[in-house]
């Protein structure tokens, strides 16, 4: 199936919880709203006629220009993005879903922004997204072990967001 | 030996035990087995036979610190790892020595700007006696690095009160002692 008959799909079965989609991008993808991700990925996994089994890549997304010259020309609301790759062997087509997201929750600075973890449908997205709330800062909830998995336990910040500050020096070792 | 062989009339061979001490000593260090990036398979091929670190004694990769000599710290160190590298530094026994090889750990190297987890230089958590630079060093360099730790340990001095002459190492390959300068 193409994106956009998955699309059709999922808007007569969700309704406004698919709140978008882009189908002419080269990899096209589907927004789905971030309460209705775990009904909407065990619906992706279960029916018949989609059966997507496998989840490819779980990635987290900053979108932010801290350059304030190029910051006209970006053309993206500041934002964080949660991409979901979704395969299926049975049928062999494939799925990019995306969940936006504030950069902070209820813009409050330093609070992390919540989506439900899918780990309960797809085993993998438990590291998936031990790697996302490590580097970009996702906060899932509902995830069975929710700590940083590269970085250590007691790091400050999240490296990839795009307005991260380099320490200065870790445990007396100097960092630049 | 049949190099020595021959040489010597039947009797007795004296040396200084100061000379005796260092020839042991820089004929055999044992570095540690201790990779953490892709210099490691650098090390790797300047371990086996095609350019063999055997060749100066320092084939014998212990794979624990308490019997190594030589500490080579071949690949990125992150800050989540300096703590072990510098755990396993203070476990080996004196005199101990470390090469930097690669330009991760001489200063950071490709990571030295955008790297937020890659320490600046292993030196900033263990003292390093060579740097090797290069990314990744050729076996060559690393066995070049080598010799200037042999340098090193030649110019050992035992007596009291007697300071070591560190070794100058010359493009030739050679490493002199230095000339003292009259100021």
């Amino acid at each position: 199936m193409t994106t956009a008959e998955i699309h059709q799909q999922l808007v007569a079965r969700f309704g406004d919880k698919i709140t978008g989609a882009n189908l002419e991008a080269i990899d096209p993808w589907v927004e789905v709203a971030s309460a209705a991700i775990v009904e909407v990925a065990q619906y992706l996994k279960s029916e018949p006629s989609l059966v997507f089994d496998a989840l490819n890549n779980l990635c987290g997304v900053d979108y932010l220009e801290t350059d304030a010259k190029k910051a006209a020309k970006f053309g993206h609301e500041p934002h964080v993005e949660v991409v979901y790759h979704l395969y299926s062997y049975t049928h062999r087509h494939s799925l990019v879903v995306k969940v936006k997201l504030p950069r902070w929750e209820s813009d409050e600075a330093g609070r992390l922004p919540d989506v439900p973890s899918v780990a309960g449908v797809w085993a993998i997205a438990d590291w998936h997204e031990r790697e996302a709330y490590d580097l970009v800062g996702i906060n899932f909830t509902g995830h069975p072990n929710l700590h940083r998995i590269l970085c250590a336990e007691d790091w400050v910040g999240h490296a990839l967001r795009k307005d991260y500050e380099f320490p200065l020096e870790y445990h007396g070792i100097r960092g630049r | 030996m049949t190099w020595i062989e021959g040489r010597f009339e039947e009797s007795v061979i004296t040396t200084t035990l100061e000379q005796g001490m260092n020839w042991a000593r820089q004929a055999s260090i044992w570095p540690m087995t201790f990779g953490l990036a892709c210099c490691a398979i650098e090390m790797m091929a300047a371990g086996a036979s095609r350019y063999d670190l055997d060749r100066f004694g320092a084939g014998a990769f212990r794979a624990t610190p308490r019997q190594a000599d030589l500490m080579i710290v071949a690949g990125t160190v992150t800050f989540k790892m300096a703590s072990r590298v510098r755990r396993l530094y203070e476990q080996m026994p004196d005199p101990k020595y470390v090469i930097a090889m690669g330009a991760c750990t001489v200063g950071g190297g490709p990571y030295f700007k955008w790297g937020y987890h890659v320490v600046k230089g292993v030196d900033l958590v263990v003292p390093v006696d060579v740097y090797v630079p290069g990314c990744p060093p050729r076996p060559e360099a690393l066995l070049e690095g080598l010799m200037r730790i042999q340098d090193k340990i030649k110019a050992k001095r035992l007596a009291r009160g007697a300071s070591d002459d560190l070794p100058v190492p010359h493009h030739s390959g050679y490493a002199a002692i230095p000339e003292l300068v009259e100021v």
